[in-house]
């Protein structure tokens, strides 16, 4: 019954979530540079929460990082200029970070030794993405969202997992690096060790990952536990919790591309931030009871959604 | 956790469960530690600021009804049009109630260099000078980004 209700409430969030973007966007186009919001200012600071709250539960539920969430929804939906957005996007994403990280380092589900050469290039990489993106026209950076956020929708949709990747021997810069370690599986009372391979590729990719990331302002979750999980070998739980401890180093150095060029407005990061970190501790004590499965659909729905929504922007079909 | 970790747990001030789980290493126990004490500050400090903030507490430079009108503008529209300076400005606008914020901001976004910071002397004491010079170069980068020196030019 407690079940059933649940159901019945995140359904119903995520239902009044989805409905109030379509309602809400085309009353707050009207509004634009050098334009005061009719609205009075206090609505904007409480919508914002109230959706990034949102936005924190149902990240949780369906394993994706507040960011992929944030930037293109409140991009696509809100009269904020990219800039502010993905500055917002970035720093939403290493408060999630900053808030898991103490938790999955002492449990050791999140690997340091793991971590650091592939935050040190995914850092570097992001600093160039924020500058790129900051340089490029509004339209030019919507319409590139749109498509790495319809990319994403494609790469969760058809990505697999592999709990226990099989890695039959460590490549010699892991070996080198000395990344490997143990950590203690609860579903079956055990200690799992692990190494990885391909590493010089697996870091590789990183440049690419953390370029997309400061250049978005996205975090980069939905492509860090592919390439730490399938391409580099380390253990599904391993991946996803290394993963999100990483975004803080990455978006971090992002982050203060966009401060140190002004887009900073707290009015639309300082709720969005306590939005969904309160958010994501409710989304937390739902998650044992919750179906994932089913949420992450819906996150694929929204976010294919937004996709197209801030395509269609960029390209000026629906302003 | 062997005896070594577990000893290595206590040194960094963390609790560690009665029988260990798994095998954090020293290094990675005290990033937690600071991670989380940073952490809550930092998370604290943005709540109490913004506060502030709403309730007028201190003057913000943009009234609280203006806002609206400059956030549809580019970064560098946004500056020229209210004549706010670029990079490390803020640091001389505390006064100011929407600025007084970019302090927490700031803060949350230089944790990670404290924790590497943090972590840089037991890895050279370990001898693991590899991943010592790696988290230099971590911190110098963040340091480089937070500066403005890398992202510094023009739009």
């Amino acid at each position: 019954m407690i079940m059933k209700h649940r159901k019945v409430i995140v359904s119903t969030l995520l239902t009044a979530f989805i409905l109030f973007m379509l309602m809400a966007a085309p009353a707050w186009a009207a509004s634009g540079p050098g334009k005061a919001s009719t609205l009075a200012w206090w609505i904007w600071p409480l919508v914002l929460f109230v959706i990034t709250f949102v936005m924190g539960i149902v990240a949780v539920l369906a394993g994706v990082g507040g960011g992929v969430l944030f930037t293109p929804i409140i991009g696509g939906f809100f009269p904020f200029n990219m800039d502010f957005v993905r500055a917002a996007g970035l720093i939403v994403a290493l408060s999630g970070s900053l808030a898991a990280g103490p938790g999955l380092l002492k449990r050791g589900m999140a690997d340091l030794r793991l971590a650091l050469p592939v935050a040190l290039i995914a850092s570097a990489a992001a600093i160039a993405g924020a500058m790129v993106g900051l340089k490029l026209p509004d339209n030019i950076t919507q319409t590139a969202l749109g498509i790495a956020i319809l990319a994403i929708v494609a790469i969760m949709l058809v990505a697999k997992k592999s709990e226990y990747p099989d890695v039959k021997k460590s490549d010699n810069l892991s070996s080198i690096l000395r990344i490997t370690g143990i950590y203690h599986e609860h579903s079956t009372d055990q200690d799992v060790n692990w190494k990885i391979h391909r590493t010089p590729i697996g870091l590789f990719s990183f440049i690419f990952i953390g370029f997309a990331a400061g250049m978005f302002g996205l975090g980069a979750g939905w492509a860090n536990v592919p390439v730490l999980n399938l391409m580099m070998g380390a253990p599904l739980k391993i991946s996803v919790a290394t993963s999100k401890f990483l975004l803080a180093t990455t978006d971090t150095s992002a982050a203060w591309v966009y401060i140190n060029k002004g887009a900073v407005i707290p009015m639309i990061i300082v709720p969005s931030v306590i939005g969904i970190m309160l958010g994501s501790l409710i989304g937390v004590k739902l998650l044992a009871k919750t179906k994932a499965s089913a949420i992450k659909m819906t996150v694929i729905v929204v976010l294919g959604f937004s996709g197209v929504r801030s395509l269609l922007k960029g390209l000026a079909i629906w302003p | 956790m062997g005896t070594t970790e577990t000893t290595a747990a206590k040194k960094a001030g963390v609790q560690v469960a009665a029988t260990p789980l798994v095998q954090a290493t020293e290094e990675q126990l005290l990033y937690a530690k600071v991670l989380d004490t940073a952490m809550k500050i930092g998370l604290a400090g943005i709540i109490v600021v913004f506060a502030f903030y709403l309730f007028g507490v201190f003057e913000p430079k943009i009234p609280l009804a203006d806002v609206s009108k400059y956030w549809g503008m580019k970064s560098h529209d946004y500056l020229e049009a209210t004549n706010i300076k670029s990079g490390w400005a803020w640091t001389g606008m505390y006064r100011h109630g929407d600025f007084l914020n970019f302090f927490p901001i700031a803060f949350l976004a230089g944790i990670t260099v404290l924790c590497y910071l943090s972590i840089v002397p037991t890895l050279f004491k370990k001898k693991d000078s590899i991943y010592g010079i790696l988290a230099l170069i971590e911190v110098l980068i963040l340091v480089a980004a937070a500066s403005g020196l890398i992202s510094a030019g023009g739009h």
